[in-house]
């Protein structure tokens, strides 16, 4: 302890037990907690390197944390750890809009850097949920996606460079600047999504895209569930790739309506909230395809007309799950994901997986890309219904790996799915990331128990 | 019985907080720290853990759930509807309620809650803060002249050669009044900003409304609430609600944002075990905040020109508190001349959080920075607000920025547009 304080001085190692608690928890719901021994708050990537030589020499397990809102539980420390947050090294390094690139550090606000590149006219596409909060650093680690994944990809696709830091102190970089390069192993793809389990993440390079310069947003009301399914692939058969193609089912509706009065069909069976962007000329050939493809397949569609109009649809999206979350006191929020011609088919399997375990469980996602949200409400303090809860969540990613899918879209594996990543890979596979952890981090020392576990089964090693 | 009470009252609060981090964002602290402790889902989580008896009630706890403005920030943001306010007040209450409070504090309390005694004190200090505190004429305000608990570089202004309510008889009536007010002063409208309250009653009678100034009326006692003193919260309450029963009014009138909140939402819970529980929200019901009267008894528009550039910021307790937020913009609008740059953020905490800024000075004035940024941005001359906390914060604010923006009441810049009317109208009779 005496050496981590030389490291990063008394304000900036938390040691206070009652402070500590606050780095036992994430977004995850329903998780187990454990009290990190220390929380470091490093402001440079000197001071990450010092931490990790300190935690290999004493073999310490350490757990990066960005803003700690994943939803997988891919922060929470499994046993006696340094947490070390990464939310002070929040520097824009450069903004090139000449290479149209930003480099980052870890703690960066993905809404701020958003503010920034705007002022150039640029985008950085990728825009979880959590946007406001969450930092970039934790963003990479999960390879978050978004509303915006359909047309432009989760955020390893933006991912042009990186600077790591591994479990004992080697600084490296990987990637850069350059549109094409190819050379050697794909290290900056192996570091996204790797959880903070390879390496800590401690600067990044992001292609940024021209501002799409118009934009046009549709609500589409269907009768019948598998008529807003077949307009999902009818669209992306008409060749039209919508910026967000989102779904909400019946229940999410009734929930959203409930909540914030946006004015939305609480008969309809599902509805579709769709947004094509681009050059002014192109959005308009666009729109009129979506429009025709929904009426084909007995859709009733609205075109927002005007920014107010817009907000109030997408008010109505970002609504869906503080309506969810309202409705009782835990909010268990999935992320199956399933290739986008079997959305109908996994849409009826969820309502079937409710109706089996007596839960209520509301879904609505990224229909487009077939990342859907099945978001169960319930009561954590209630030991029964979370049993229930849990064999529904079995069940569904069972479900959507039967399907041809993945355990994950957007939100990662962290804890929470861990168990079930030999059901995706099959033991070869999830032996070969074995293999890479064990090359990287032969003590395992990076973010213990989550992601994959190194001596089957069971969490890490001490 | 309510959560101030009994924490396994807001239990449900605590149990619905998603830990999304969403209060990240809006919440000043966490801006300044990064800390988790700092924000809302670090402090539920810390009170729940507490309720569930994981961890026991240490100074660390009680100073962790103490570092909050209780701005409310979060909970307008909050996906799930957290009570986040209310999660930490019962919190702080549960820990005085196990631990006591520091002596400091209960000496202070102690003599809050004597009104003569608080009363004795403050209008002698008048005599003699020079002695503390060192007059800068050319701010209009004071430096403390050693430490006396107070951050030698703040700028204060001084105590009132008059109180208010020596200042004015208890009835000032118009000659033919349509409805009548009592009116609570406050603490900083009757010992310091007497201005204000001068302002109010003006505004008031100016509008053929009676105003009423009870004077045995004494401190709101939200400081003690705030510090987790229940006890003797409950006990101003109690005694502020007899005052006031003993005079006949249409509404209470307060100018003061977290005044306001008390006898709209404070008391009715202080009280609601007693047998005072009805008479407070009766009284509750009657109760407005200043803006919101104006409005409400469709208030004169000035005809006077009052050639001004300001700035509104909205008191925490007000905005978020009491939903009052359109009012004052109407009424500053409703000015001939007045021209209203709204600042960027102007619901953001000033970081005053009333005895925050007396016991965390150095992170009350790095959130009071942006607040100072935003009003620079407007180029606005004045700042008008609705709270004299609020006043008080952003005029140190300001001044250690070197700016020269003054800060006014929304009532202060209605008086004054009244009086530029006046004026108008007598250099035209004049003329005539």
């Amino acid at each position: 302890m005496k050496e981590l304080e030389a490291i990063l001085g008394r304000e900036r190692l938390i040691t206070e037990p009652e402070e500590r608690w606050c780095y036992a928890f994430d977004a995850a719901a329903a998780q187990p907690k454990h009290l990190p021994v220390a929380v470091a708050l490093p402001q440079s990537t000197q001071e990450v390197a010092d931490i990790m030589r300190l935690a290999t020499q004493h073999r310490v397990p350490v757990y990066p944390r960005g803003a700690g809102t994943n939803l997988s539980g891919g922060v929470i420390p499994r046993e006696d750890g340094l947490v070390v947050s990464l939310v002070k090294m929040n520097q824009i390094l450069e903004l090139d809009a000449e290479n149209l690139t930003a480099t980052v550090q870890p703690g960066v606000v993905i809404q701020d850097l958003n503010d920034a590149v705007a002022l150039h006219g640029l985008l950085y596409p990728p825009d979880p949920g959590s946007v406001t909060t969450a930092t970039m650093g934790g963003s990479v680690a999960e390879s978050s996606g978004g509303l915006r994944g359909l047309k432009y990809g989760v955020t390893k696709d933006y991912v042009m460079g990186l600077e790591v830091v591994l479990a004992d102190g080697t600084v490296f970089s990987c990637g850069g600047k350059t549109v094409k390069n190819v050379s050697g192993y794909d290290l900056v793809k192996l570091f996204c999504g790797s959880e903070g389990t390879l390496g800590i993440i401690t600067a990044i390079t992001v292609r940024l895209i021209p501002a799409p310069e118009a934009r046009r947003s549709m609500l589409a009301v269907f009768d019948r569930l598998e008529d807003a399914a077949h307009t999902i692939t009818g669209i992306i058969g008409n060749k039209v790739i919508p910026a967000t193609m989102e779904i909400m089912d019946n229940k999410t509706i009734r929930m959203v309506e409930e909540y914030c009065h946006a004015g939305l069909p609480v008969q309809a069976a599902a509805i579709l909230l769709l947004e094509v962007d681009g050059i002014a000329s192109v959005v308009e050939k666009e729109a009129a395809v979506v429009e025709q493809v929904c009426r084909e397949n007995h859709g009733h569609i609205q075109v927002a007309r005007d920014d107010a109009e817009r907000d109030n649809l997408w008010t109505a999206r970002r609504a869906a799950l503080p309506a969810c979350a309202r409705l009782r006191p835990t909010t268990v929020l999935e992320d199956a994901t399933v290739p986008r011609s079997k959305v109908p088919e996994m849409l009826m399997a969820l309502q079937e997986i409710a109706d089996k375990y007596n839960l209520v469980m509301a879904t609505y996602g990224h229909a487009g890309d077939g990342n859907l949200h099945p978001t169960i409400a319930c009561d954590e303090r209630n030991p029964e219904e979370m049993e229930r809860v849990s064999k529904a969540v079995d069940e569904i990613f069972r479900t959507a790996i039967k399907l041809g899918g993945t355990l994950s879209g957007e939100h990662g594996i962290g804890l929470a799915k861990e168990r079930y990543m030999p059901l995706q890979f099959g033991e070869s596979g999830v032996e070969v990331m074995r293999r890479i952890k064990q090359a990287l981090d032969p003590l395992g020392l990076l973010n213990p128990g989550k992601l994959i576990s190194m001596n089957p089964p069971g969490g890490g090693q001490q | 019985m309510s959560a101030l009470d009994d924490l396994r009252l807001v239990e449900t609060e605590m149990a619905k907080c998603m830990k999304c981090g969403n209060c990240q964002a809006v919440c000043p602290l966490y801006k300044e720290t990064l800390r988790e402790a700092a924000v809302a889902r670090g402090k539920v989580q810390l009170a729940y853990s507490y309720l569930k008896g994981e961890i026991p009630a240490t100074q660390g706890l009680a100073e962790k759930l103490l570092f909050c403005l209780t701005c409310m920030a979060c909970v307008a943001n909050c996906p799930s509807g957290v009570q986040v306010d209310a999660v930490v007040l019962a919190a702080r209450a549960a820990l005085v309620r196990e631990k006591g409070l520091p002596w400091l504090k209960n000496v202070i309390f102690q003599g809050l809650k004597r009104p003569w005694l608080f009363d004795l004190a403050l209008r002698t200090g008048r005599h003699l803060q020079f002695l503390a505190l060192r007059y800068q004429p050319e701010l209009g305000r004071c430096h403390p002249r050693f430490p006396i608990g107070l951050e030698l570089r703040r700028v204060l202004p001084p105590l009132a050669k008059r109180t208010l309510k020596e200042e004015f008889p208890e009835v000032v009536r118009p000659a033919h009044p349509r409805l009548r007010v009592a009116f609570f002063t406050g603490c900083l409208e009757n010992y310091i900003y007497t201005d204000i309250g001068r302002s109010i009653i003006n505004v008031l009678v100016a509008n053929q409304v009676e105003v009423v100034i009870p004077k045995d009326q004494h401190c709101c006692g939200i400081p003690t609430l705030v510090h987790g003193d229940v006890h003797t919260a409950r006990e101003m309450a109690a005694s502020n609600l007899v005052i006031f029963q003993g005079y006949q009014y249409d509404y209470l009138v307060a100018a003061c944002a977290t005044c306001g909140e008390a006898w709209k939402h404070y008391y009715p819970q202080l009280l609601d075990a007693t047998p005072s529980w009805q008479a407070a929200e009766a009284v509750a019901a009657k109760a407005r905040d200043i803006n919101e009267l104006l409005l409400e008894i469709a208030y004169r528009p000035p005809a006077g020109n009052l050639p001004w550039k300001v700035t509104y910021h909205d008191p925490c307790h007000l905005v978020r508190g009491q939903g009052v937020s359109q009012q004052p913009r109407a009424i500053l609008k409703s000015i001939p001349g007045l021209e209203l740059a709204e600042m960027k953020n102007a619901d953001r905490c000033c970081g005053s959080a009333g005895s925050f800024s007396l016991t965390n000075y150095d992170m009350s004035m790095r959130v009071q920075a942006h607040k100072v940024a935003a009003i620079r941005a407007t180029g606005a001359e004045a700042v008008v607000t609705s709270c004299p906390a609020c006043r008080m914060q952003l005029e140190d604010g300001l001044a250690q920025a070197g700016l020269g923006p003054r800060v006014l009441h929304v009532a202060q810049v209605l008086d004054q547009a009244y009086a530029a009317q006046d004026k108008a109208a007598a250099g035209w009779s004049a003329a005539s």
